[in-house]
């Protein structure tokens, strides 16, 4: 079994342990990981930002580097459904990149998707002695219908125990330029997030994005709280 | 030049108040749960969604031939039906009737397209007495303000406050009871219903079929304004007409398990024409005012044409994370939440609503909830697109997203500008430096993340 591992810009910049946890994973259970070294960032930061053209030319340059290889796995929800649901509306009028955008689209894969989807594991091996609550990013859950896969990789982590986090599908206030445009109402949000999982008692929130989990850590950090934010492939990467 | 809604400006006034932020919080959460309880019920959620999305884009794809069948059925029913382009003209319209039957006092349901038009600024200008009977509506209509919301116009005010009010305006005693407060406004409502010459609704539903117009409602005012006076004037957009009455089935199953999270609700009109021969109830005259106001132009723009889809429901407002920080004011219009942040750029100009667009998580809460399945985020990101193709974003941003994406271009001078970032990144974390858009921003309320080493790229090893 062969995948392509589109790391993401985030990652790749400032959170390349998480990099090295999905490589970590993915070769654990027998993948064989390639990563195309032209790759740098989708464009969904331009696209949601309303730079259309900007964003075009991300995307036609993602298109050829992800062209003709094996399955697409991205460590991040928000990331895979702009391949998914948006270079399709991104290349409307241009049908001629059709064809090419709608292969990207078959093979691309977030991460817990495509361990659990694809190659059907819930069991990664791992072991994680904490109690870890976990939050769905909204991309993930809304864009590409994570809503088992997740859960399921987690409750198979031994030592983990899972602490159900409530209002789990209220988005954290990241969204992007939306944090920055839009500061306080974001941070409000953010807030109401944090007081959910200061409630759990849990010692590490977990989820499929590093820009929710840094938004997250963000806030929890400027509260000193000690709890982690770690991305679930840290947690199945840990042995 | 008109002005630009300043949401940013409304919404901090809005967090700054902390009775409206329960208030609101309390109240979407509650309907949220309302909803959720109930839409489980139905096994077939989704598949009615979807009959509601393509009978209401089929409508849409053949809206000249409902609307003239409408026309044909209500003028059949004995009904008059008027052509209107803007709210101007509908409101004079209804200034006409009114003259024209003498109407000293009306009487109005609840109605967002007459909310739209600003009605009742009208028919006070023309010296006509206007009164809200839904019991929200009236209330704000005492206070003189604006509805907070959809379905629930008066979300933002108080028990004491409403009490406070009533006392002011009616002369009561400062009741403490909502019960007694409720019992007070019915009184005085009951006064205005016999007295009124005439009686203004919106419609929830127009049938082509029949010419039947369908009003939903829970506290019987409406079922009062559309047959108690000699006249009745019911408004509505173009967009409003479905073919059949069995697609009602669907609809009256969708719309209030969405909106308040009941089954059905306590009333449900279906008026055809004014009084018959021989019957007892109902207004000697029937009006059907069918009113234009910027929709044609959605209407013919093809990427935005499904918000015209919508039903009024207002579960995009209590899912959004957005609305229950703001309520309704902030959007600076009538129509607020997602939907309000697409249709107010397309109504009043991308200028004037620049910045509502914007002022979304995209977090997609609302269009899973939508029950005729508007892709809200979809269409918030295409007026984003529109805004900033028009010179809508400010310089710092463009810079931004412009500096980001060459940088993006080229590997190399990815890994060159993430050095720089990485010095930058510690000194900012260790001298405390001011930093610039749009870290500046980010650091009000997150810290920044912790220095990473080097980059993925050049740890990789196959």
């Amino acid at each position: 079994m062969r995948a392509t591992l589109f790391v993401t810009c985030l990652v790749d910049q400032l959170f390349p342990q998480v990099g090295e946890a999905t490589v970590s994973v993915l070769r654990r259970l027998g993948v064989e990981v390639e990563f195309p070294r032209a790759q740098t960032c989708c464009g969904q930061v331009a696209f949601s930002d309303g730079f259309w053209p900007e964003a075009q030319r991300l995307a036609r340059r993602l298109l050829p580097t992800f062209a003709d290889v094996p399955d697409i796995v991205v460590p991040s929800g928000s990331c895979a459904a702009m391949l998914r649901e948006f270079y399709p509306t991104l290349f409307r009028n241009q049908p001629w990149l059709a064809e090419q955008t709608r292969r990207l689209v078959e093979r691309t894969y977030e991460l817990s998707e495509f361990l659990v989807d694809v190659i059907g594991r819930d069991d990664v091996g791992a072991y994680f002695p904490h109690t870890v609550t976990y939050h769905a990013s909204c991309h993930g859950l809304r864009g590409l219908r994570l809503r088992e896969q997740p859960l399921r990789l987690l409750r198979q982590v031994r030592g983990l125990q899972l602490r159900p986090l409530e209002g789990l599908e209220e988005c954290c206030g990241f969204g992007g330029m939306f944090a920055v445009k839009f500061s306080s109402l974001s941070a409000s949000m953010l807030e109401t997030k944090l007081r959910a999982i200061e409630a759990t008692g849990a010692e590490v929130v977990t989820g499929t994005d590093v820009s929710c989990l840094m938004h997250i850590a963000g806030g929890l950090s400027r509260r000193r709280s000690p709890i982690r934010a770690m991305h679930l492939a840290e947690l199945l990467a840990a042995q | 030049m008109k002005e630009r809604i300043d949401f940013a400006r409304n919404a901090e006034a809005a967090l700054r108040n902390p009775f409206l932020q329960s208030a609101l919080r309390t109240a979407m959460v509650r309907f949220r749960s309302l909803r959720d309880a109930v839409v489980e019920e139905v096994p077939e959620w989704q598949v009615l969604r979807e009959y509601a999305y393509a009978t209401k884009m089929h409508v849409l794809a053949n809206l000249d031939r409902y609307l003239t069948r409408l026309e044909a059925n209500v003028a059949a029913a004995g009904g008059v039906v008027h052509w209107v382009r803007s709210g101007d003209e509908a409101a004079s319209t209804i200034v006409d009737l009114a003259r024209r039957h003498k109407a000293q006092t009306i009487v109005k349901s609840k109605s967002m397209t007459t909310e739209e038009i600003e009605l009742n600024r009208f028919l006070h200008a023309a010296g006509v007495q206007v009164a809200e009977t839904d019991l929200g509506e009236y209330l704000i209509q005492l206070a003189g303000e604006r509805p907070a919301h959809f379905v629930v116009p008066a979300v933002h005010k108080s028990k004491g406050s409403i009490a406070a009010l009533l006392s002011e305006k009616l002369g009561i005693p400062r009741f403490d009871d909502a019960a007694q407060l409720t019992r007070a406004v019915r009184g005085e409502l009951r006064q205005r219903f016999f007295a009124a010459d005439m009686g203004v609704s919106g419609v929830n539903f127009a049938i082509a079929d029949t010419g039947t117009i369908v009003i939903v409602e829970n506290e019987g005012n409406a079922r009062l304004t559309t047959t108690l006076p000699r006249v009745h004037v019911a408004l509505m957009g173009i967009e409003k007409v479905i073919p059949r009455l069995a697609d009602l089935a669907v609809f009256l199953t969708l719309l209030p398990r969405s909106a308040t999270g009941q089954r059905m609700t306590g009333y449900v009109s279906f008026i055809t024409g004014p009084r018959r021969a021989g019957e007892v109830d109902g207004p000697e005259e029937f009006h059907l005012i069918i009113m234009d106001n910027g929709r044609s132009s959605i209407h013919a723009d093809r990427a935005m044409r499904e918000c015209l889809a919508c039903i009024r429901c207002g579960a995009c407002l209590n899912s959004c994370p957005v609305f229950e920080r703001t309520g309704g004011h902030a959007y600076g219009s009538v129509y607020s939440g997602p939907i309000g942040a697409v249709l107010t750029p397309l109504y009043r100009g991308l200028d004037v609503g620049r910045d509502l667009p914007f002022a979304s998580s995209l977090c997609g809460a609302c269009e899973e909830v939508c029950p005729v399945k508007i892709g809200l985020p979809r269409l918030l990101l295409e007026l984003r697109s529109r805004i900033v193709r028009r010179r809508g974003a400010s310089w710092m941003d463009r810079l931004f997203v412009r500096g980001w994406v060459a940088t993006m271009m080229n590997p190399t001078r990815l890994r060159a500008a993430g050095r720089v970032v990485r010095i930058l990144h510690h000194l900012a974390l260790r001298q405390r430096v001011p930093l610039p858009y749009p870290f500046s921003e980010w650091s009000k309320a997150r810290d920044l993340p912790p220095p990473a080493g080097p980059p993925f790229r050049d740890r990789w090893r196959s």
